[in-house]
């Protein structure tokens, strides 16, 4: 038997584009798969559940886990891959902080479930029915679903995570670096971002042209207007994160002309990333009337999905909560 | 719950004005509620919004940010800061199911004792009247759902 160190990858509530990102290491995953044995990785590779159960605890390496945790099943495979592993790696967005899928914690289960299969316009259900846990046919048999959650949770919210691969997707270069850093064995401490916890202006190719004193007459949303490429997004009044998010994803967005949406997460000194790119936003609002200001502030229309995109299951609010009061 | 609830409400004031403002109250002998948990810091402008949920986050029924009046600031602008930062956070409150009526910002300057006792009065009312927030304890309720945890709080 060979003494490769062995690794899994899962996926929990994610759209697959973090096991694109594994793939899209290109002729790099080669030297990747060379150096480890892959022991468990349901969306390119035959291995079962009972086989992870049949290991040794602590006999994988590492294991990355994409998604955030929406279903019980999710749940406890993630508790079963913290048991196997050495280390667990959250990767990409949605492991890291609530991702995409937990901007779903504005709404709740019964709604979405109401919705997705009753409510949509391309939804036919005459018999109204829901998704049941567990359904016992004629014959007695018995078959069984996860429970669907009411909230989504980021992979740290609910097992000890190690470290964390950010983005959405991880960039080739982010993962690399990460999976080097583990097989050689050089790690910062636990519990860090694999990426530099600096700001992405640092490395931004704009970052000549953004204003030392930002002022905003009129936000755009970025089908409002043609960007100009040459400029700082905030300089032109489109609400860019990049101010308040970690840097190592080489700019991509912004060399595709369009403004950071916050994928790699905020920098380590950040205890909210949405309140955080609020005050700095807000604060650049050029009008002291309240009417004016309202006005401005009014091209924001969903502040909540702008600044928190990815980071609302982490966030310290975390979801929508009922105030009874009022 | 048989208690009487009393809200408790974070209050950051500035250094300059409504600190002031709050040591004139006292030193005048004006009575208010005692529900407010005074935070001085330099500049209204200094409240970070994190500050406002990391509050409500941990159990805190109202904040209330207190400023100089638009024009007294005494870094020039912090106060105007704020009312840009106040108002999108309030919408933003909003979206997470918070009352906007739990976060308040008043101008209220170091010779306003008066205003000040009236605010605090009608705001720790206000939201006596509305109940608790209670955000830990719903965090808590909603972490019931995890069924094999127990391993993280």
């Amino acid at each position: 038997m060979s003494q490769k160190p062995k690794v899994a990858f899962y996926w929990c509530a994610s759209c697959g584009g973090c096991e694109e990102a594994v793939v899209d290491l290109a002729e790099d995953i080669l030297t990747v798969a060379g150096a480890v044995d892959i022991v468990f990785w349901p969306v390119a590779m035959d291995f079962k559940v009972k086989d992870v159960e049949s290991m040794p605890d602590k006999s994988i390496t590492a294991s990355f886990i994409n998604g955030a945790v929406r279903t019980s099943e999710q749940e406890e495979i993630v508790h079963l891959l913290r048991r196997k592993s050495v280390y667990v790696l959250s990767f990409g967005s949605c492991s890291h902080l609530g991702g995409i899928p937990a901007l779903a914690n504005l709404s709740d289960r019964q709604t979405i479930l109401e919705y997705v299969y009753k409510g949509s316009p391309s939804t036919e259900n005459t018999q109204g029915l829901l998704p049941q846990e567990k359904y016992t046919d004629e014959k007695g048999r018995t078959v069984t679903l996860p429970r669907f959650f009411n909230t989504v949770r980021a992979l740290d919210q609910v097992i000890d995570v190690d470290y964390y691969i950010p983005g959405c997707p991880p960039q080739p270069k982010t993962i690399k670096d990460g999976v080097m850093a583990l097989l050689s064995g050089n790690l910062p401490p636990r519990g860090s971002v694999l990426t530099p916890d600096v700001a992405l202006c640092d490395e931004c190719p704009l970052k000549k042209t953004k204003p030392e004193k930002l002022v905003i007459q009129k936000f755009y949303r970025p089908h409002q207007i043609i960007a100009d490429p040459t400029k700082c997004f905030l300089a032109q009044g489109i609400p860019c994160m990049g101010i308040a998010t970690r840097k190592g994803c080489d700019a991509m967005c912004i060399k595709g002309n369009m403004p950071c949406t916050g994928c790699y997460g905020p920098t380590s000194r950040v205890s909210d990333s949405g309140a955080k790119i609020l005050s700095a936003l807000a604060a650049s609002v050029d009008a002291t009337d309240e009417k004016k200001i309202q006005e401005i502030l009014s091209g924001i229309p969903d502040p909540i999905g702008t600044f928190y995109r990815y980071s609302l299951a982490s966030s310290l609010l975390r979801r929508k909560m009922v105030d009874r009061g009022g | 719950m048989t208690d009487k609830f009393e809200p408790r409400i974070v209050a950051f004031f500035c250094n300059w004005c409504t600190y002031l403002a709050a040591d004139s109250a006292g030193v005048s002998r004006k009575q208010y509620p005692p529900n407010v948990r005074v935070i001085r810091v330099m500049c209204s402008g200094r409240v970070d919004p994190q500050f406002v949920i990391d509050a409500f986050a941990n159990g805190a029924d109202g904040v209330l940010i207190g400023g100089c009046h638009p024009g007294d600031c005494h870094y020039s602008e912090g106060n105007y800061k704020t009312l840009r930062r106040y108002q999108l956070l309030k919408r933003m409150l909003k979206g997470f199911g918070i009352d906007e009526r739990r976060l308040r910002l008043e101008w209220i300057s170091a010779s306003e004792g008066d205003k000040l006792q009236k605010v605090i009065t009608e705001m720790t009312e206000e939201i006596r009247s509305m109940g608790p927030l209670n955000l830990p304890s719903k965090i808590k309720t909603e972490d019931k759902e995890l069924h094999l945890s127990g391993v993280k709080p």
